[in-house]
């Protein structure tokens, strides 16, 4: 008998089988995404989950009986039956126990249930999306060092000692600087006790003697190991390109964006942030909000607090530039914005904020994405062109020229998720999303 | 240490009334080491061979997470097997439904090998450990070393080295060929597994020495029955027939034939040789688990009798605590839990319920018969021992056979067991027999028939292929008692069948009585 622990084996072991079911099911599987996407709120789409696919993708068929034909059922239990009893058929066929063909009475074949872990989630999710514009890489000092073999040094620390290096440069020594091996050294002692034995016939004793004296000091004057023999392995610290993204978010939270429409904003924001960390190492975030003045503030100021004033829309890009200036030079940062307002700008702002746009930020920045969120059926009929805001009209005009931007209209959290991807669908597929 | 707390022992140290006796105790509590196996294995083993007479193959005991629990289940309960989407799938729903807390696990899986491995959890308690070796490492495996089926069939010294090779051939079609080519003969060969089995021993070559007795034993029957009068009786000239062009086509191609994984191996003209390897080694997975559909209700039977008895045993023993022996009757209980067919937990007959209750009965019988007993068991009533009768049980019957010999009317009674017949045709099911002195045989006998592949699977077999036309495979689907195949389902699988054969594929339904069609699907292969 033996008993053997196979916990230690790595885990994981249906990994393979688990991909390959993903694999075979995707469509099914992203279409499921897709549609519990929509309903789950963005605290979820983090989270994975559960999601229930049609079972005729993935069925594996085989031969089996059908209905209808004599059947014979032994069951357990009989309490009032007689021999000869006649039992009604209870609805929906089958039989009272026809516990083995069960399956066509519910719905336990019709779909399959599972559970997606975060990542395959996301992936599956992000999977047709990209992000605009090429990642600039660049070198970050020592931000994140790789470190790298690179060849030995006679100095370090014990853990790096190699062995097989510090052992040949012992060998080497040894045989150059004709170290007596400790087998000839054996040799001598073995003669001398021989002719000792014999009396010493030849009178070679007292030559063998200090033959054997001298092997023992120069075994002794040249050690074993010494320590120029010894070797560590180096390593050397490189820094490793990083490719870094900063996220800015701009929040009009002037009086007029109620709570709701914060919260679209936010949903939006948060998808952004997954979709960049997928994609980048490392992820900055900055929030920006104004009324008539803007701020630079923190993430709970930025969602929770309440000011009052005007709205000047520039006055945030104003303060993006800065930022952008003080902290993140384009050169070295891929710079993405998201900008969420209900519309409104000040009468005269307009002309400043495209100008800004256009000569400061545009340039530097890979993509702009501008969500108008609005109440739920606030603006009139579906499809049909409402009255635009001065901000709406602002921006088309940009978008028109080419710039990296684009924009959409929220009303409703239900929305988030598909504007979200057409927002970062990829390129070439529907040009006209943003045209 | 603050009051309130109590560690696990401390009731048995202070006022066990016999604690010379924790002495003998295997273990206390519910933690459990390696070392803790090894006892219990070792006092299991006293009882079980020593006392109960069983054999078995050595034993291996294996401690595993719940999640390669999981994935043991999911690859039909083998440990080291090939890669395929289909197992990823039964790994999610499995999964589901654990985390969710509506189904537990398994506590053991057993394999039908030499040596024998038995999967525990580590999850499990000392006592529950116990349970499972002597269930699985002592029950299941006297059962697979010495069951007739399972030696005719199975080869258990082998399967872990076809396994291993079969998953590394898998592995190596994949790199070769690409995923999804391997994975789509995959796909086909498992959807014709349940049809890849010989049912019927393979003719053996005799060897020369019982060849030489049989020959002697026609003469000696010859000279018996010589009769010359026989001779002047004039009779039919024999003509030899040649045989027909159909005849010759069935022989060469072995048809009928009921195996069409094996037929597909053998005879499907387009496969490359690396798809042959893969249908084999389907074909024989199918093959190493069929006599497992057929005895499972007996092999469970066996196990749960054998760990029934083992821990009764260790219990009088001293060796388990009375709260592990309450324990492990509660799980004993639940296992062999047998709800009545209108409770809406019913699914089925549970083979642990049935063989556990066969087994027990059988013990009655041969220690304490009754009047009825001895007029049905003559053989084994009141033969004061029922080991040898048990393990002579469990060596040469399957299920159905088992239940035909020794399903005893005190049993029929017992679980108040009443037969249906469910007539399509008709409006009403009717009750055909039920516990009483004129429906014992046939409620044994209807049950029997629950347990035999040949009536609950479909009888499906290659009967002829156009050799000289278009090369298109004819099967028959011999229809028993009208019950025709779930037609949706059947044409998913010979969709399947036509990519291995690469030809039109055609499935008759016949019924046998009267040669009538009653359907036909006609396939195509699918066009790449």
């Amino acid at each position: 008998m033996e008993i053997l622990d196979r916990r230690l084996n790595p885990k994981g072991k249906s990994l393979p089988n688990r991909q390959r079911f993903l694999r075979r099911a995707k469509a099914l599987i992203q279409d499921a995404v897709r549609d519990s996407s929509a309903q789950r709120d963005i605290r979820g789409a983090d989270g994975g989950g559960e999601v229930s696919i049609p079972m005729h993708g993935v069925r594996e068929p085989s031969f089996s009986l059908g209905q209808g034909g004599m059947r014979e059922h032994v069951l357990p239990g009989n309490k009032e039956y007689r021999e000869g009893d006649e039992i009604q058929r209870p609805p929906g066929g089958g039989g009272g126990g026809s516990g083995n063909e069960g399956s066509d009475d519910g719905g336990g074949e019709d779909s399959f249930r599972f559970v997606l872990s975060r990542e395959e989630f996301l992936e599956l999710f992000l999977d047709d999306l990209e992000l605009p514009d090429l990642a600039k890489r660049r070198l970050a000092q020592l931000v994140d060092p790789a470190f790298r073999r690179a060849g030995y040094t006679s100095s370090g620390s014990p853990a790096n000692l190699s062995l097989s290096r510090t052992l040949r440069n012992s060998l080497s020594r040894r045989i150059a600087l004709k170290r007596p091996k400790p087998e000839s050294i054996a040799q001598f002692e073995a003669e001398i006790a021989r002719l000792e034995a014999l009396g010493d016939p030849e009178g070679d004793i007292p030559e063998l003697r200090a033959q054997l004296d001298r092997a023992l000091r120069r075994s002794q004057r040249i050690p074993y190991i010494d320590p120029i023999d010894v070797r560590y392995r180096r390593f050397e610290p490189v820094p490793r390109p990083v490719a870094q993204a900063v996220m800015f978010c701009l929040m009009d939270v002037s009086g007029s964006m109620t709570e709701d429409m914060k919260d679209l904003a936010k949903r939006f924001y948060m998808l952004l942030y997954l979709f960049l960390q997928r994609r980048y190492k490392q992820v900055e975030v900055v929030f920006i909000r104004h009324t008539h003045e803007a701020k630079e503030v923190d993430e709970q100021t930025f969602f929770h607090s309440r000011e009052t004033g005007g709205t000047l829309v520039s006055t945030a890009l104003e303060e993006m530039r800065k930022v952008i200036e003080a902290r993140f030079p384009p050169a070295e940062w891929n710079i993405y914005a998201a900008q969420a307002s209900d519309g409104d700008n000040a009468a005269g702002d307009s002309t400043r904020t495209a100008r800004l746009l256009l000569e400061h930020i545009l340039p530097a920045v890979q993509y702009y994405a501008y969500i108008e969120v609005g109440r739920d059926g606030e603006h009139g009929m579906p499809g049909f062109p409402r009255g635009a805001t001065d901000l709406w009209r602002t921006y088309e005009q940009l978008v028109a020229s080419g710039a990296p931007m684009a924009m959409k209209r929220v009303r409703n959290r239900r929305e988030i998720f598909p504007v979200f991807r057409e927002l970062f669908r990829k390129r070439g597929l529907t040009e006209e999303a943003t045209a | 240490m603050s009051a309130g707390t109590l560690s696990p022992r401390s009731p048995e140290s202070e006022n066990s009334p016999r604690s010379q006796a924790s002495d003998l105790l295997l273990y206390q509590g519910s933690e459990w080491d390696f070392e803790t196996l090894r006892r219990i294995h070792d006092a299991c083993e006293e009882i079980a061979l020593g006392e109960m007479g069983l054999s078995v193959y050595p034993n291996r005991i294996e401690v595993i997470s719940s999640e390669q629990m999981l994935d043991a289940y999911a690859s039909t309960g083998l440990p080291l097997f090939y890669k395929h989407w289909s197992f990823g799938k039964h790994f999610a729903q499995h999964e589901a439904l654990y985390r969710k807390g509506l189904r537990g696990l398994a506590y053991e899986i057993v394999i039908n090998s030499d040596p024998c491995v038995s999967y525990v959890m580590e999850e499990n308690t000392a006592t529950l450990q116990a349970l499972v070796i002597a269930h699985a490492a002592f029950g299941h495996n006297h059962f697979f070393k010495n069951n007739r089926i399972f030696k005719d069939w199975t080869d258990a010294k082998g399967i872990l080295d076809y396994l291993e090779f079969a998953k590394n051939f898998v592995a190596r079609a994949e790199e070769r060929f690409g995923e999804v080519a391997v994975e789509r003969t995959l796909d086909a060969a498992h959807a014709l597994m349940s049809q890849g089995v010989h049912r019927q021993r393979q003719r053996r070559v005799p060897d020369l020495r019982t060849e030489e007795l049989r020959e002697r034993e026609r003469r000696e029957y010859d000279a018996e029955r010589f009769n010359d009068l026989w001779r002047t009786v004039p009779g039919k000239t024999q003509a030899h027939v040649p045989p027909s062009e159909l005849e010759r086509r069935r022989s060469l191609l072995q048809l009928p034939q009921e195996n069409l994984l094996y037929f597909l191996e053998k005879s499907a003209p387009r496969l490359a040789p690396w798809q042959r390897e893969i249908v084999r080694i389907v074909r024989n997975v199918a093959q190493y688990f069929h006599p497992q559909r057929q005895t499972k209700m007996m092999n469970e039977g066996c196990a749960t009798y054998t760990h029934y008895r083992v821990l009764n045993r260790l219990h009088e023993q001293g060796r388990i605590s009375d709260g592990a022996m309450l324990e492990v009757l509660h799980n004993h209980s639940s296992v062999i839990m047998q709800p009545e067919f209108d409770d809406p937990r019913y699914s089925g007959i549970n083979p642990y319920a049935l063989g556990f209750a066969m087994m027990q009965d059988i013990e009655r019988i041969c220690e304490h018969p009754t009047e009825e007993d001895q007029e049905w068991f003559p053989d084994i009533a009141g033969c004061g021992d029922a080991m040898p009768v048990l393990r002579e049980a469990w060596a040469e019957y399957r299920d159905e056979s088992f239940i035909l010999q020794f399903l005893s009317p005190h049993l029929i009674r017992k679980l108040r067991l009443f037969h249906l017949s469910d007539d399509s045709g008709k409006p009403a099911l009717r009750v055909d027999a039920v516990h009483d002195e004129r429906g014992y045989r046939r409620v044994r006998q209807a049950l029997a028939r629950q347990y035999d592949p040949a009536w609950t699977e479909p009888d499906i077999q290659v009967v002829d292929v156009d050799l000289s036309g278009d090369r298109r495979l004819i099967l028959e689907h011999r229809v028993l008692h009208g019950r025709t195949l779930e037609e949706k389902e059947a044409r998913l699988v010979l969709r399947h069948l036509a990519y291995l054969w690469s030809y039109d594929v055609l499935l008759k339904e016949v019924d046998p009585n009267t040669g009538a069609v009653l359907r036909e699907h006609a396939v195509a292969p699918p066009r790449d």
